[in-house]
Parts: structure tokens; C-alpha cells; sequence
């Protein structure tokens, strides 16, 4: 049983709410003591997602985005922080893991491994359904029938192995399998990078689709920009563990606050070639031995002084639902999006 | 076409000694412990005694055959035991990690620095000879192969997108294991097994023949062996058969197993051009 | 006269040897790259692109072999050339880059010496010559403190700094042509921005000439002056970098440039739906008849599904393969 809690107004239409989360990793040996580092994957997120609403995660290897997503699926405890999906706040214990399972769902990166390839699809499809309490063959056949054909394939692939798919089929089959328990959250990550870019139209268009139809919400975490300002509703952007930017899309791409977001921004190669060159220097700090002060001071084309002095600024909210962690808010120049 | 070879050559073997074994009250021609006549005591190969009989004048060809059970029983039961052992440590150990793989690798490092053959040897001086305590020693002592490749498989399965996808569908622990794990894994363990039973049956048969595994007078090949150490000069057929016996089984039994890694081997399955 | 081109490649033809039957995966391939010119070749999965890259630098092996064509490098036929000969021009005139920076450097080895070797090997440089230079290769591709990175080991070395030195083993005997096999796929954004940028000026720089291959079109169309698409081994529009996004001409690439969500895109027509293309790509054991794209297209009609089209000549220089053409 979960303890009540009383809900101000606005939460009813927060579906999922991350308070100061964090993840810490102790490295190094046991055996000798000593020499004790610990990587902050997740340094202090807080995180709203509201009903219906596609929430972009954005950011680079090492930034924390897929540790935050473990954590807020279960697969990862975090070392601090609450979890509140629906109004609830969600503990780790293995018997939360069934009511977790129909409340998030994950759609995996690589279309090849994710798939158990001893099992049919039925059988894929069906053990979870069964797990959770459905066991009338009619309505297991009924369940599995349509949530096929709201993928985009016919029923009768049911009783085939994966292999016999191609990398976009294989991806439907994942998405059917998140969807299957009728989850209201789902986390997809990186869902097209690993399929052929003629097919990725297909998948993304498909993924809107059933956002509406479920009322899902979604986080998505994806490197690929152009996908992200499709799909997103809100955007966060994150940087060793975390939230440097937070907003509207339009917003995050039409005036970006943080000098990290602006220089994604334009990282992205444009065809058109109206932009001028990339700013930036240096490589993906590790997250073992961050930085002092603001964690993007080394590679930071507008920083200054103040950025490495310890402890780094917070997140400041600059504008309507736009937040932006960066010491020099006020002071940056303004920024041109990109022109075709 | 080699792959093909093992696979038919070490299959139609092993077939054979199982037939061989399962039918042998149909196809014995005399009762292998009872039927002795010391009139026909080492008597050559001929049309009466297909093998020839031993210094008890008992028919070897009954013997072989009956010895076929035993061998057979002890290689797959013992076998059987290795593997549940083996494999439940070491997918518990790949899977939980920490504390518990610590101790399962350090007791594996144990028994493979233990030659298992000493080990079985130790146990039955300790037990009463006999069937039973022959399983109980082998298959307490032969597991650690299985257990490590147990515990590799699980290590490099457990990142695959579908054992993360199990856990947020709500499976608990022991449910993905045996469901996601276990049966991708399967190949290389049933090869491993299949060696093992041909290790089985020559340790059965070493044991038997220093006088701790099978007691004289049932018919295991290896006491055959050891009771015709006097005569290996004087009527060599004595040892030459049950010797041929646990040849021709372990050789079927090897070649299996190759045949069946080249088949359960992912690589060689058909690949997309 | 004019001095010929510096890769000139006409009708080459790939094929795949499986059993008994020959899968042309590359057919009708035809290019050509001027000195210091940067030509991009686009395509998904199975269009054949790298194995084209690997033929031209002769590292094509069984049960891939070269079927037809011709391979032109600064007038010399190098496509039968002896492997000896091939040798001589592989990191010294021809150079390529791969997706992988960890399988594609030596993991036992010290980066300084990987980079050494190109100068003893083509230059007769001794080892002692041949280290200083390598610290001065690594300055160039902006690896900070080259004198103490020269002596780490790949797995030490970031997956951007990997690539740098792949970039400073490739570059370091100033090939004519640098062949570039995805090279930043694997890498983040930022890091793909900063390699981009050091292959586009060193090239420059070194008047070197770029085959870019990527799956990434708006990579390929900023990177490269001109660009190929390929799909199912064709060739399929060949146009200038400015004409491939702004008026595809192949179905393929229009359906490619008009179903990729593009930066802007959505703050400017609000968000529309993809177009999508249908099908899949098909593998090299079972292309279709006729022109490879007919089951895919919307365009196809009777022609399409049993004669392989032409080639169209197109304004500046461009080429296109279809019934149809737009």
C-alpha cells in the first residue's frame, strides 16, 4: 500500500514527476579499500512529464539520459530522490515491479537484440499478458490480434520468429510489446536510430500515431535532433548528470538559453550550408573527474571566470516554462536558428 | 560436408551402444552374472561364445552388452547431475553477481584445480561401492565446465535488450532465468554435456577397474577390464572387447558433441547477404 | 588538354560469390573525382556503397570480387593491379578511414608508432625520423600534448581522439585521396562536428581529394560538392550538393529528403506527417527486376518493373536513373 498523497491542482495533469533524482556509481576496488571514486550519472534531476505530452531527452554519451531512464523504469535505485508516476510515489521493491510494468514500458534501441529469438511473437507477446493476470485464450488471441494490427503487421506473423523480420518489423514487434500491458508511460530509446533511414519515417510516424490513439506519454531520448524537434512536445537537455535546459520545443530550438544547447544545435551538419562552423572544442569531459563549477566551463565558447568557481549555478527559470542552468543568462548574445 | 560426418558418424555409434544396451536381456545370450561354466573357461571367440568367454567362463559378448546398461546409466544420469548443478550455479552467479558469483567462481577455481577423477575416488572410498554412490561421486565432481560457460552465457545475454524488456514487463528474477536465459544457452551446454557423458563412462570404467566403482560380478566394462589383468597374455579377447565397448562409446560420444557444436553454433546459422 | 581526373570509375560491377551463383551487389557504377574535389555517396544499408570504397582501394576479398568495370586512378588502370603494386599506393596515394576507430587500429600497439609506420613504410624514413613526425601528425589533427599521447594505446584514447588518429595515419603521407567510410557515425554530435571540420580543412590544406560515404544525407550535402545516391548497387541521382535537397529528382532520394524530419522543418509548416516510403530495402539475394526501386515506388508503372532505366543527363552536370524522373 502506498501512503496518500495530497495532490495540489496542477499535479492532476502530471503524469510522472522526478524529484532531485540521483545515481551515484562507486568505482574502483573492494578488496583494498581505498581509492573510492564515485561517477555521478544522475546528479539531482527534477523532471515532469504531463499526460499525453512527448518529453525529448537530449544529450551526449556519458550524460546521464539512459541511467535516468533505468531509474525511472526500475531497472536502475537510485541513491537519491523520489519517483511519483500518477500521484504515487514509487518505491524500488520487487513487488512494485509488477504495478511498475503496467505503468512504464520501455521501446529499445536495437530492433536485433531485443527480441528473444526462442520465442514467437505470441509468446512474446502473450507471457506478459498472462504474467499480469489475463488468461482466457480468447481474450489473450484478442489482445495480441489487435495490438498487431495497430503496429502496422497482420496477425497471423504471431506465430513466426524474429529473425524472419526485417529491422523495422522487429521494431513494430518491440512496440507492440510495450504497448501490450497498457502502460500510460512510455520510454523509447533512441527508437529509430538503429533502423534504415527510409524506414524511419515509418516508425515515427507510427509512434505519434499511438500516442494519440493510447493517450500515452512519452520520453524520448534520442542524439538525433531533427527527430526530436519532430516528435517533442517539451525538451530537456542534459549535461553530466544534469538538466542544463529545460522547455517548450519551440523554444529550445528557436532560442535556446543554454551556450550547450546552442552548440548541438549547430553540430547538427546543415545541407543547406547557411550556418556558419561548429564552436566548440574539446572532448566529452568523464564524468569520474568532473569539472569545477559548471560542468560545461572547459568547452564552453561564452565562458568566463565566474563559470568554474564552485558550486555551479542552478536552474533558473528565463521565461515561461523555459529553464536554463547557466551562470551567464542574462549576458549571452543572441543566437540565429538556422535559415534553409 | 565434415560437419555432416561427426554428426552421422557419433550418432549412429552412440545409437548403437544405447541399443545395444537398452535390448541386451532380448539380444544376451546367457545371463551375465549367473550363467558361469567352468568347463568353457577361456574359451576363444567362436560360433558358441561370439566374444569369447573370461576365467569364469562366463560369455563376454552377454557381458558387453549388459555392461552397455550400466556404462550408459551412469554416463547420462551422472551427467544430468553435472549439468542441474552446473548450470544452476553458474546462471544464478552470472545473473545476481556480487557476494554470490565471488563464491561460486572461488568453489569452481576449487574443483577444476581438484582433478575430479581423485575427487571421485575420494568419495567412494568414503561411500559404499555401488551404483548409486558411483553417480553421487561423479556428479558431485564434474560440474565446473558447465558452470563456467553457465556464467559467461549469462554475463553476455544479460545486456541483450530482451532480459531488460522481461524485467519492465514485471518477470521476476527465476522467471527470467529459466524463460530468457536458459534457453539461449542451451547449444553450447548440450555439447558440453555430451563430452561429458564420454568423461563419465572412461571414469566410471577407471573406477571400476581399481576396484571402487562396480563391484564384481555385474558386468561394468572397466572391472571386465580389471579382472582380465592376469590374462591380457594368455586370452587377450577378455579385454579386448570391453576395452573395444568403451572405445567405440566414447569416440560416438565425442564425435556427437562436435557434430552438435557445429549445428548449435549461431555463426553457422544462414546469415542475411 | 586537359590532365585526366583522379578517379575515374566506369561500369564497375561487384559480385557476390555464393556456391554457384554470382549476386551482383554493385552494377553499373560509374564516378569520377577531380583532384581536391569532395564527392559524397549516400545510401542505406546493402546499397553497396562501402564495398564500392574497398574495391577502389583494393581491399575487395572473396567472396566479394569485381566483376566488370574499370578503376582509372590518375590514368592507371589499378583494378588488376598486382597486390604488390596496390600495396605501394594504399596509404601513400590512396588512404581510407573507417566507422570503428577500435577494430580499425592496432590495440597492441602505441598510436605514435601506427602513425610511424606510414613513414618508414612509404617515405624510407627511420624510426627515430619517423616518431618526430608522428607527434607532428597528431599536432595537426589537434590532439592536445601529441609528445605524451604518442605513446598511448588505443583503448587510453577517447572514441573522438581514436578517430583523430585514424585521421593522422590516413593523412600522413598526403594521399591524393582519401576514401572515408562513415567516419563519425559512431561518434556524439559534437565530436562528429569537430572531425567533420578537421577533414574538411586538412583536405583542403593538403589538396586532397574526399570520397565521403554516409547514410547521414545532410552530412553528405554539406561535407561534399557534389553527391551520389546509391540504392540496391546503383547509382541511382548524382547531382550537386545544393540540387540533391532542394529538387531530388529520383523518387528515392525525394522520398528520402521528404521523409527525414529536418531541423526548423516543423517550426516553419507546423509538424506534418512523414512521408514514409513503403517496403524494405531488399537484400543483394533477391533485387527486383527492372529498376530496383519499382516495388517501393508510387511512380513505378510496367516499364520500371521490367527495364532498368537509363541514365538522364541533367543541368550542371547532374545524372539520374528513372522512367520517371521528376
Amino acid at each position: 500500500m502506498y501512503g496518500v498523497t495530497i495532490m495540489a491542482e496542477a499535479m492532476l495533469d502530471t503524469i510522472l514527476k522526478v524529484e532531485d533524482l540521483a545515481v551515484h556509481f562507486p568505482v574502483g576496488g573492494r578488496l583494498f579499500g581505498g581509492g573510492h571514486k564515485v561517477v555521478h550519472a544522475v546528479d539531482g534531476v527534477d523532471l515532469e512529464l504531463k499526460r499525453g505530452e512527448c518529453l525529448g531527452l537530449v544529450g551526449e554519451s556519458g550524460c546521464g539520459k539512459s541511467t535516468l531512464a533505468l531509474s525511472i523504469l526500475g531497472l536502475q535505485a537510485p541513491t537519491r530522490g523520489r519517483i511519483i508516476i500518477d500521484g504515487q510515489p514509487i518505491s524500488g521493491d520487487a513487488k512494485d515491479r509488477m504495478d511498475r510494468a503496467r505503468m512504464t514500458q520501455m521501446v529499445f534501441q536495437d530492433p536485433y537484440s531485443s527480441l528473444n529469438p526462442r520465442q514467437t511473437v505470441r509468446t512474446t507477446l502473450e507471457a506478459p499478458l498472462r504474467l499480469h493476470g489475463i488468461t482466457t485464450k480468447s481474450e489473450i488471441d484478442d489482445r495480441i490480434a489487435d495490438m498487431l494490427r495497430r503496429v502496422g503487421l497482420r496477425p497471423d506473423v504471431a506465430k513466426r520468429y524474429p529473425h524472419e523480420f526485417s529491422g523495422g518489423q522487429r521494431q513494430r514487434i518491440g512496440i507492440a510489446r510495450a504497448l501490450i500491458l497498457k502502460p500510460q508511460i512510455v520510454i523509447l530509446d533512441e527508437p529509430v536510430s538503429a533502423l534504415d533511414v527510409s524506414i524511419r519515417a515509418q516508425i515515427i510516424n507510427l509512434l505519434l500515431e499511438l500516442k494519440e490513439t493510447f493517450g500515452l506519454s512519452y520520453i524520448m531520448i534520442s542524439h538525433d535532433l531533427g527527430v526530436v524537434e519532430h516528435m517533442s512536445d517539451r525538451v530537456a537537455v542534459m549535461y553530466l548528470g544534469r538538466i542544463v535546459e529545460s522547455g517548450g520545443w519551440e523554444t529550445i530550438f528557436s532560442s535556446p538559453g543554454h551556450p550547450y544547447t546552442r552548440v548541438l544545435i549547430e553540430a547538427i551538419p546543415d545541407p543547406f550550408r547557411n550556418r556558419q562552423g561548429n564552436k566548440i572544442t574539446g572532448e566529452i569531459p568523464n564524468p569520474l573527474n568532473p569539472p569545477a563549477g559548471c560542468g560545461f566551463n572547459p568547452r564552453c565558447p561564452e565562458a568566463r571566470d565566474l563559470c568554474r568557481v564552485p558550486p555551479g549555478p542552478d536552474l533558473k527559470e528565463v521565461g515561461t516554462d523555459h529553464f536554463v542552468r547557466c551562470c551567464r543568462n542574462n549576458e549571452l548574445p543572441a543566437w540565429e536558428p538556422h535559415a534553409s | 560436408m565434415k560437419i555432416r560426418a561427426n554428426l552421422l558418424i557419433g550418432g549412429i555409434l552412440f545409437a548403437t551402444v544405447v541399443v545395444a544396451g537398452l535390448l541386451a536381456p532380448l539380444l544376451a545370450h546367457t545371463d551375465p552374472v549367473m550363467d558361469a561354466n567352468l568347463m568353457y573357461a577361456e574359451e576363444p571367440p567362436g560360433a558358441e561364445f561370439w566374444f569369447g568367454t573370461d576365467a569364469q567362463g562366463r560369455d563376454i559378448y552377454s557381458r558387453v552388452l549388459h555392461g552397455a546398461r550400466i556404462s550408459l546409466t551412469v554416463g547420462i544420469v551422472s551427467q544430468l547431475i553435472n549439468t542441474i548443478i552446473g548450470v544452476c550455479l553458474g546462471l544464478s552467479a552470472g545473473y545476481w553477481g556480487g557476494w554470490w558469483d565471488d563464491f561460486v567462481s572461488g568453489l569452481t577455481n576449487l574443483m577444476l584445480a581438484i582433478p575430479s577423477l581423485i575427487f571421485a575416488l575420494a568419495i567412494m572410498a568414503i561411500l559404499n561401492p555401488g551404483l548409486t554412490s558411483l553417480l553421487i561421486a561423479l556428479g558431485l565432481t564434474n560440474w565446473s565446465f558447465t558452470c563456467r560457460l553457465a556464467r559467461a552465457s549469462t554475463l553476455s545475454l544479460k545486456s541483450q535488450g530482451y532480459v531488460q524488456a522481461a524485467k519492465v514487463l514485471g518477470y521476476s528474477d527465476i522467471r527470467i532465468m529459466l524463460t530468457q536465459l536458459l534457453p539461449n544457452m542451451l547449444g553450447p551446454i548440450i555439447v558440453i554435456g555430451t563430452l561429458g557423458m564420454g568423461g563419465a563412462v572412461l571414469a566410471e570404467a577407471s573406477l571400476s577397474f581399481l576396484g571402487l566403482g562396480i563391484r564384481p560380478p555385474y558386468p561394468s566394462w572397466g572391472s571386465m577390464l580389471s579382472d582380465a589383468r592376469d590374462q591380457i597374455t594368455t586370452a587377450p579377447w577378455i579385454s579386448i572387447f570391453p576395452g573395444l565397448a568403451i572405445f567405440v562409446t566414447v569416440l560416438g560420444l565425442n564425435l556427437l558433441g562436435d557434430g552438435l557444436r557445429d549445428i548449435l553454433d549461431p555463426q553457422s546459422r544462414t546469415r542475411r547477404i | 588538354m586537359s590532365a585526366p581526373p583522379l578517379l575515374e570509375v566506369r561500369d564497375l560491377q561487384i559480385s557476390l560469390a555464393v556456391g554457384n551463383t554470382l549476386f551482383h551487389a554493385v552494377e553499373n557504377v560509374s564516378l569520377t573525382i577531380e583532384k581536391g574535389e569532395t564527392l559524397g555517396l549516400v545510401g542505406e544499408s546493402g546499397c553497396g556503397k562501402s564495398i564500392t570504397a574497398l574495391a577502389l582501394i583494393g581491399l575487395l576479398r572473396p567472396p566479394l570480387i569485381i566483376t566488370g568495370g574499370e578503376i582509372r586512378f590518375d590514368g592507371r588502370d589499378i583494378r588488376a593491379l598486382p597486390s604488390r603494386e596496390m600495396r605501394k599506393l594504399r596509404g601513400n596515394r590512396i588512404s581510407m578511414i573507417f566507422q570503428e576507430p577500435m577494430t580499425a587500429l592496432n590495440p597492441l600497439s602505441p598510436v605514435g608508432r601506427q602513425i610511424a609506420e606510414m613513414f618508414v613504410l612509404h617515405r624510407g624514413a627511420t624510426w627515430n625520423e619517423a616518431e618526430k613526425l608522428a607527434i607532428e601528425a597528431l599536432a595537426r589533427v589537434r590532439v592536445p600534448a601529441p609528445d605524451r599521447r604518442v605513446k598511448d594505446y588505443p583503448h587510453q584514447m577517447s572514441g573522438g581522439m581514436r578517430q583523430r588518429v585514424m585521421i593522422a595515419i590516413a593523412l600522413a603521407c598526403s594521399p591524393d585521396l582519401l576514401l572515408a567510410d562513415e567516419p563519425t557515425t559512431a561518434l556524439d554530435v559534437t565530436v562528429q562536428a569537430e572531425i567533420l571540420d578537421l577533414i574538411r580543412e586538412l583536405s583542403s590544406a593538403q589538396g586532397t581529394a574526399v570520397l565521403m560515404i554516409s547514410h547521414d544525407l545532410g552530412l553528405i550535402a554539406n561535407m561534399c560538392r557534389r553527391v551520389g545516391v546509391m540504392y540496391a548497387g546503383h547509382i541511382v541521382e548524382e547531382r550537386a550538393a545544393e540540387d540533391i535537397f532542394r529538387s531530388p529528382s529520383h523518387p528515392y532520394t525525394n522520398g528520402l529528403v521528404a521523409s527525414l524530419p529536418l531541423l526548423g522543418a516543423r517550426a516553419r509548416h507546423g509538424r506534418k506527417r512523414l512521408q514514409e516510403i513503403e517496403g524494405v530495402v531488399p537484400p543483394v539475394s533477391a533485387f527486383p527486376n527492372g529498376c530496383r526501386f519499382n516495388p517501393r515506388c508510387h511512380m513505378a508503372t510496367e516499364i520500371c518493373r521490367t527495364e532498368e532505366p537509363g541514365a538522364t543527363m541533367l543541368e550542371r552536370g547532374g545524372l539520374v536513373r528513372c522512367h520517371h524522373h521528376g
